[in-house]
C-alpha cells in the first residue's frame, strides 16, 4: 500500500549559534546561522523509510518560512524527498502555533490538488528546537480533521486503512491503531537520520522550488500571520542562570570520596 | 579575522569536503575506537559512505561517477581519514582498484567493474604484494598459466588491504617465470572464483579497522578477457597505477595529521600545569605552529600536484571515449611525461609530516597522549603504514632520484644548462 506523505519541516536558529538579546529577551539576530530544526531531521527520515518500506507513493517536505528557508527544502531533496513546498508571503510573518497550523493545512490541501493525489500522512517532529510548543502536530491534524498521534517512536505496521503506531509515554509504550489519513509526530528514538547524498546534493542545487503565498492556498486572511493569532506575547524573559556545578579533585577515588563526603557536610547535606 | 585558505576548489568540490566531513564527524568518530579495538571491518560506515555516493567521486559519470578525478577521491580521503585513517582506507583502497581498470581495461572491462566500485556495491582491492617480493616487485612468483581461453593462477600473495571484504581483486601473477619482471602480468580476480581462498587475516600495528588478508591461489581458473593490459605488461600497468594512487596516500597521511593536531589543541588549550594551560608555553606552540606548517606545505603540493593530474586524467578519458582506445594509450599520446616524480615526492613528504606530526601531538598531550581511551596515539600507529605501503618512502625517494638523474642527463636539459 503505497503512502503519500508530507513531512512539515521548519528551519530554527542553529543550536549552538544562538544567543539571547538581554534587552529583549528574544533571541539575538547577530552572528545566527540557520539549519533544519534537529527533531525535524527524524521526522523527515521516518519519512523516507516509510517510502523504502512501502514503496510507490511520494514523500514530499512542506515549510512555511522566510525566502532563507528555501535552504531546508533543498537539505530536504538531498536526502531524497521527491517535492519540496515553500509557504512564504510576509502576511503570514507573526503566526503563533494556531495560524501556522492553519496555513500548514492550506498548503497540504493545495498540494493534494496541485500534485492530484491524496495525502495518507503527514509526519511532524514533537517539537521545534526554538518555539518548543509542540502544538502544531496536532493542531494541523485539527485544521484537516484527521487523527492524530503524538510522540511516536515507532510505525509498526500500515494496512489500506490503518496505521499501528507505538507511543512513547513516561511510563511505558502505548500501541495505538489509528485511520488513515493521520498525522503523527515523531521523537528522536524512532530512527537515525541519514546524511544527503552527493547526487541528492547535486539534484537539490538545481532543484526549482515552488512557493506559495497567502492566496495560492487560499488562505482566509483572518486566520493568518499576527492578526489570526491567538497568542499574545507579553513578555520575554530568560531563566536565571544556573551557578557552576563544583568539580571533585584528588588523585585517587578515596581521596575524591573523602573531599565529596566533606563538602556534603559543610553543606549540610549529610 | 581568520581566513580559510582558498585553494580554488570549485563548489561542486567543496560539497564533497562538506559531506565528507559530515560523515566523518557523525559516522566515523564514534565508532573509530571500536573498529580500531575489535578489528572488525566497518561495514556500516561504508553503508553510509555508499549512500553519500562518495565512492565513486573520481569516476567518470558514464560508469555512476561524479565525474572527477585525483583531486575528488583525495578530498574524499583526507577528509574521512581526519577522523580515520583505517577506515578510510577501504574507500581509497577500491580506488586502488579502479585505478587500472580505467586506464588499462577495454570498453568490455571498464562496464564489467567501474560501476560497481564506484557506487561502493562491490569493494575493491589490489594485490602485487608477495612473501618474497615487497618492494621489489619483480620478484613476483604467483603464475598464470595461459590454458586456451583461461588463466590458471597459482600462488600466495600477502598483505591484500581490503581482503576478505573486497569483491573485486587487481592481482599480479607472471604468465612466464623465464622472463623475470618481464613476464609479470595484471589480471581481475573476482571473489567466490573456484581456487580463490583468503589465507592469514593480519594483525596490526595501526589502520586496524581495515582489513589486510592473504590471497591463495590453486588452480584459479579466471577467463582471459579478465587479464588488465597485456601479458608481460604488469609491472607498466603498477608503475602507471601508482602515478596516480600515490597522491591518494599523501591525502590520507595530512588527514591523519590534521586530526591528530585538531584533538591534539582542544586538549591543551585546556589542560593546566604550572598554573597555566599547556597551550601558554612557547615550547609546546612552536611545535604546534610547526605541525601546522609541514600539513600546510603538503596541502599545497598535494594538491597542486592533483590538478595536473586531473587535467591529464579528464582529457586522456575524454579522448579514449571517442576513439574507443585505452584510457592509458591516449594519455601516453597526450604526452605529459610521467608524472611519477611528483606523484612520489606527494607521497613521501605527505606521509612524512604525518608521522612527525603525530609523533609531536603525542608529545604535547604528554602521558594521556600515549594512552589508548584518548584519541591521539591512534593517529600515530596509523600513520606509520603511510610511510610504508605503496612503495616505502626509500622506494619514493629513488624514484624521484631516477627520474632526476634521467632529466639532467637528457640532452634538453643539458643544452639549458650550458646556455647559463
Amino acid at each position: 500500500m503505497p503512502l503519500n506523505i508530507v513531512v512539515c519541516i521548519k528551519q530554527t536558529p542553529a543550536t549552538g549559534s544562538v544567543s539571547i538579546d538581554p534587552q529583549t529577551g528574544d533571541i539575538s539576530k547577530e552572528g545566527i546561522s540557520y539549519a533544519i530544526s534537529p527533531f525535524d531531521e527524524y521526522a523527515l527520515e521516518e519519512g523516507l523509510r516509510l517510502k523504502e518500506r512501502f514503496p510507490g507513493g511520494a514523500t514530499l517536505a512542506l515549510t512555511m518560512g522566510a525566502v532563507r528557508a528555501e535552504e531546508i527544502l533543498r537539505e530536504a531533496i538531498a536526502r531524497g524527498v521527491d517535492g519540496v513546498y515553500h509557504l512564504c508571503d510576509e502576511a503570514f510573518d507573526g503566526s503563533d502555533t494556531f495560524a501556522t497550523s492553519y496555513i500548514l493545512s492550506q498548503g497540504i490541501r493545495k498540494i493534494e490538488e496541485e500534485r492530484k493525489i491524496k495525502i495518507d500522512l503527514v509526519i511532524c517532529a514533537k517539537q521545534t528546537n526554538d518555539g518548543d510548543t509542540g502544538q502544531v502536530g496536532p493542531g494541523l491534524a485539527a485544521w484537516l480533521d484527521w487523527p492524530n498521534t503524538a510522540y511516536v517512536k515507532k510505525v509498526e505496521q500500515v494496512t489500506d486503512t490503518l496505521l499501528r503506531v507505538h507511543r512513547m509515554m513516561e511510563d511505558g509504550t502505548d500501541i495505538l491503531e489509528i485511520q488513515r489519513p493521520a498525522l503523527i509526530s515523531v521523537v528522536k528514538e524512532i530512527n537515525e537520520p541519514r546524511l544527503p547524498s552527493l547526487k541528492g546534493k547535486m539534484a537539490a542545487k538545481k532543484a526549482v522550488i515552488p512557493r506559495w503565498g497567502a492566496s495560492d492556498i487560499k488562505a482566509d486572511p483572518a486566520l493568518i500571520g499576527l492578526k489570526g493569532s491567538l497568542v499574545e506575547i507579553a513578555k520575554r524573559q530568560s531563566p536565571p542562570k544556573r551557578a557552576g556545578g563544583l568539580k571533585i579533585g584528588g588523585a585517587t577515588i578515596e581521596e575524591k570520596a573523602k573531599i565529596f563526603v566533606d563538602k556534603l557536610r559543610e553543606l549540610k547535606l549529610l | 579575522m581568520l581566513m580559510t585558505f582558498d585553494y580554488g576548489f570549485t563548489d561542486d568540490q567543496k560539497e564533497i569536503i562538506k559531506l565528507a566531513r559530515e560523515i566523518a564527524e557523525k559516522k566515523i568518530k564514534p565508532v573509530r575506537a571500536h573498529y580500531d579495538e575489535t578489528e572488525e571491518f566497518p561495514w556500516e560506515v561504508i553503508e553510509d559512505i555508499r549512500k553519500a555516493d562518495l565512492f565513486g567521486v573520481y569516476l567518470p559519470v558514464e560508469y555512476g561517477g561524479f565525474g572527477g578525478a585525483n583531486t575528488e577521491m583525495c578530498l574524499v580521503s583526507e577528509e574521512l581519514s581526519k577522523a580515520c585513517g583505517g577506515i578510510s582506507l577501504a574507500v581509497t583502497a577500491c580506488g586502488l582498484c579502479a585505478i587500472p581498470i580505467l586506464l588499462f581495461g577495454n570498453e568490455a572491462q571498464r562496464q564489467r567493474w567501474l560501476p560497481d566500485l564506484g557506487s561502493g556495491k562491490r569493494l575493491g582491492a589490489f594485490n602485487i604484494t608477495e612473501p618474497d617480493a615487497g618492494s621489489d616487485a619483480t620478484a613476483t612468483k604467483s603464475t598464470a598459466r595461459r590454458e586456451g581461453d583461461y588463466y590458471v593462477l597459482n600462488g600466495l600473495k600477502n598483505f591484500c588491504t581490503n581482503g576478505e571484504a573486497a569483491e573485486i581483486y587487481i592481482v599480479f601473477a607472471t604468465v612466464n617465470p623465464v622472463r623475470g619482471p618481464r613476464g609479470i602480468t595484471a589480471f581481475v580476480v573476482e571473489k567466490g572464483t573456484p581456487g580463490f581462498t583468503f589465507g592469514k587475516k593480519e594483525t596490526k600495528m595501526g589502520i586496524r579497522a581495515s582489513s589486510t588478508y592473504e590471497l591463495i591461489f590453486e588452480n584459479c581458473k579466471i577467463p582471459a578477457s579478465n587479464r588488465l593490459g597485456s601479458e608481460g605488461y604488469g609491472l607498466f600497468v603498477a608503475q602507471a597505477t601508482f602515478d596516480f594512487s600515490r597522491p591518494g596516500v599523501g591525502s590520507q597521511a595530512l588527514g591523519i595529521a590534521q586530526g591528530a593536531l585538531d584533538e591534539t589543541i582542544k586538549y591543551i588549550r585546556n589542560r593546566k600545569q604550572f598554573g597555566q594551560t599547556v597551550i601558554s608555553f612557547q615550547a609546546i606552540q612552536h611545535m604546534m605552529a610547526d605541525c601546522a606548517m609541514k600539513i600546510e606545505a603538503g596541502r599545497a603540493l598535494l594538491y597542486s600536484v592533483n590538478r595536473t593530474m586531473d587535467k591529464i586524467q579528464k582529457e586522456a578519458y575524454a579522448r579514449a571515449k571517442e576513439s574507443g582506445k585505452l584510457v592509458y594509450e591516449e594519455m601516453r599520446a597526450l604526452n605529459p611525461g610521467r608524472v611519477t616524480k611528483y606523484s612520489a615526492m606527494v607521497k613521501a613528504f605527505c606521509s612524512d609530516v604525518a608521522m612527525q606530526v603525530t609523533t609531536d601531538c603525542v608529545q604535547m598531550c604528554g602521558g594521556i597522549g600515549y594512552m589508548r581511551d584518548f584519541p591521539v596515539e591512534k593517529y600515530m600507529r596509523d600513520a606509520k603504514i603511510t610511510q610504508i605501503y605503496e612503495g616505502t618512502n626509500q622506494v619514493q625517494r629513488n624514484e624521484i632520484a631516477m627520474m632526476m638523474i634521467k632529466e639532467y642527463a637528457s640532452q634538453m636539459v643539458q643544452k639549458e644548462l650550458l646556455k647559463v
